[in-house]
């Protein structure tokens, strides 16, 4: 893909450089427009001349005329918003219920010396492990219903959020604690006033590592025996070689998670203003 | 009032063979602006760490009014060399931290804390951001803090340290104006001979390896300066320079006599 987009965009260079003199360089932003743009218009020209089967590659006028009939007629007895709507709640629970969970162990593990010693390693030694050679042993634990498919995308959150808290507790400034001391803090105190919020630019940083695991988890949540999410619509999308479903399906995806990552570095922005200002 | 007692205090880092601290005997009461002067590595920042209670002594006794020291505490309010401000509160939010940890309702936490910023000359500064404000002005705001808290005793780790000649010399001028006017004991360290012979009502000189008292000076010029006198009049008094390049010589000869053991 890039070896083809490569030329377009030096065509591009070589049409504004003569003009770079008098005005502005391009902004970063407008490049990665471009490059978005000229990729989209290679995929409607290798498609529109024929170049590669429907089969392989659909062109994106197919795709937009097979989201409109997924919106309003469905696929596989459910429609696009429903598809969209049991991945969502899937992993927006699976989210809160690590948050709630992973917050408190990171406490524990960054400021208490025991709770390391028991969380730590059995954190790390799953971490490592790809959800699908752990799916088997859930399904046989908890079935195959609603809550095998939450806990594979709880425990893929959880441990990064544990991580980055813990790390982001272990790196509070001694000297912020001292200061909270002198003042009369206690122990709950120091974790409410100082510990928490210095952590929780960490806290969202891992909170955004484990959003994006817990996504990519989302296909392997939905192997398991189920009749909805944009996982599901995909695969059996490709068992009946729809190749037009599996790519919307895919750029879905896609889009939710770009657009997850961008809603929490406002988040971050706004709750952790300080972060990166000398100070 | 309050009196702050260290009776034979020697401290020691694990696995060290020489001690940080040897025999330190010192007594702080009312009205006294104690300053303990020393190069790096005779002890200053450990002898703080201690009577704050951050680290606690292998020997001897620290007391306040009788009441043996036992960790940090209210009571012994700490201004820290770099400001250990809180970036996620504002100014007011900073300075009346320490009510607010005590439970001390909003409005009459916020009352207090604006009295205090207004005793450190920043009014107009109670909504600023932490980022927002200059070095100088942080240490204020850390000094706003501490006393906001009320403590006994005020306890001041290099607290002019990082920053530049002129708004050092202001800082000092404004803690000695601060003294005055809260009668707080005030135990100071620094290793800015000209600070410490202006600031010290009692000077202590501190020499290292083990860190000890080889000095005492009972000084005026602070008091001189918070009775009305002028800075600059006081630095260019023949007492003062004397007194200076005592203290100076002081310091010289036990470095000299350091590199000849070494």
């Amino acid at each position: 893909m890039s070896s083809l987009d490569l030329p377009v965009n030096g065509k591009h260079d070589s049409h504004t450089r003569p003009a770079e003199k008098t005005r502005r360089p391009l902004s970063t932003r407008w490049i990665s427009t471009l490059t978005l743009a000229s990729l989209l218009l290679v995929w409607w020209l290798v498609t529109a001349a024929g170049w590669i089967e429907p089969l392989f590659l659909p062109s994106p006028g197919d795709i937009l005329a097979r989201a409109w009939t997924l919106l309003t007629q469905g696929y596989m007895d459910a429609s696009l918003w429903q598809h969209l709507g049991a991945s969502l709640g899937r992993i927006g629970l699976a989210l809160v219920a690590a948050t709630l969970t992973a917050i408190p162990v990171g406490i524990a593990i960054g400021y208490n010396r025991v709770a390391r010693g028991i969380l730590d390693p059995l954190i790390e030694f799953y971490r490592p492990i790809p959800p699908l050679a752990y799916l088997p042993l859930i399904v046989i634990w908890c079935g195959i219903g609603e809550l095998s498919k939450v806990l594979l995308i709880y425990l893929a959150i959880f441990a990064p959020i544990a991580i980055a808290t813990a790390t982001g507790v272990r790196t509070v400034d001694p000297t912020k604690l001292r200061a909270a001391q002198s003042l009369g803090a206690s122990k709950a105190q120091l974790i409410r006033h100082v510990i928490l919020p210095s952590a929780l630019p960490d806290i969202l940083t891992g909170i955004r590592i484990g959003l994006g695991v817990g996504w990519s988890t989302l296909v392997a949540a939905e192997l398991i025996a189920a009749t909805s999410g944009l996982g599901f619509m995909v695969q059996s999308a490709a068992q009946f070689l729809v190749t037009d479903v599996v790519v919307l399906g895919i750029l879905l995806i896609a889009l939710i998670a770009f657009a997850l990552e961008m809603s929490l570095r406002a988040l971050q922005r706004k709750l952790v203003p300080w972060h990166g200002q000398s100070h | 009032m309050a009196l702050l007692e260290l009776e034979r205090i020697s401290a020691q880092y694990p696995g060290a063979s020489t001690p940080v601290l040897a025999d330190i005997n010192l007594s702080l009461g009312p009205r006294q602006l104690l300053v303990a002067l020393g190069p790096s590595g005779s002890g200053k920042t450990s002898l703080l760490n201690l009577i704050a209670g951050f680290v606690a002594p292998s020997g001897g006794r620290i007391s306040l009014d009788g009441v043996p020291v036992k960790g940090p505490g209210a009571e012994r309010g700490v201004v820290f060399q770099d400001d250990a401000l809180l970036p996620w509160q504002n100014v007011l939010g900073n300075v009346a931290f320490g009510l607010e940890l005590a439970g001390v309702p909003r409005a009459q936490r916020e009352a207090k804390a604006r009295e205090m910023l207004a005793l450190v000359d920043l009014e107009g500064f109670a909504e600023r951001r932490i980022w927002q404000l200059s070095g100088g002005q942080k240490q204020r705001v850390g000094l706003a803090r501490a006393l906001a808290a009320d403590p006994r005793v005020l306890l001041m780790d290099e607290p002019f340290g990082a920053l530049d000649a002129f708004t050092r010399e202001q800082m000092q001028e404004l803690l000695l104006q601060v003294w005055q006017r809260t009668a707080k004991p005030v135990f100071l360290i620094t290793h800015d001979i000209e600070e410490a012979v202006f600031l010290a009502s009692e000077l202590v000189l501190l020499a290292p390896n083990p860190g000890r008292v080889v000095e005492r000076l009972q000084l005026d010029f602070g008091q001189r300066y918070a009775a009305g006198e002028s800075a600059r009049a006081i630095k260019s008094d023949p007492r003062f320079i004397e007194t200076r390049e005592h203290v100076l010589a002081r310091v010289f000869s036990q470095r000299q006599s350091l590199q000849e053991r070494a």
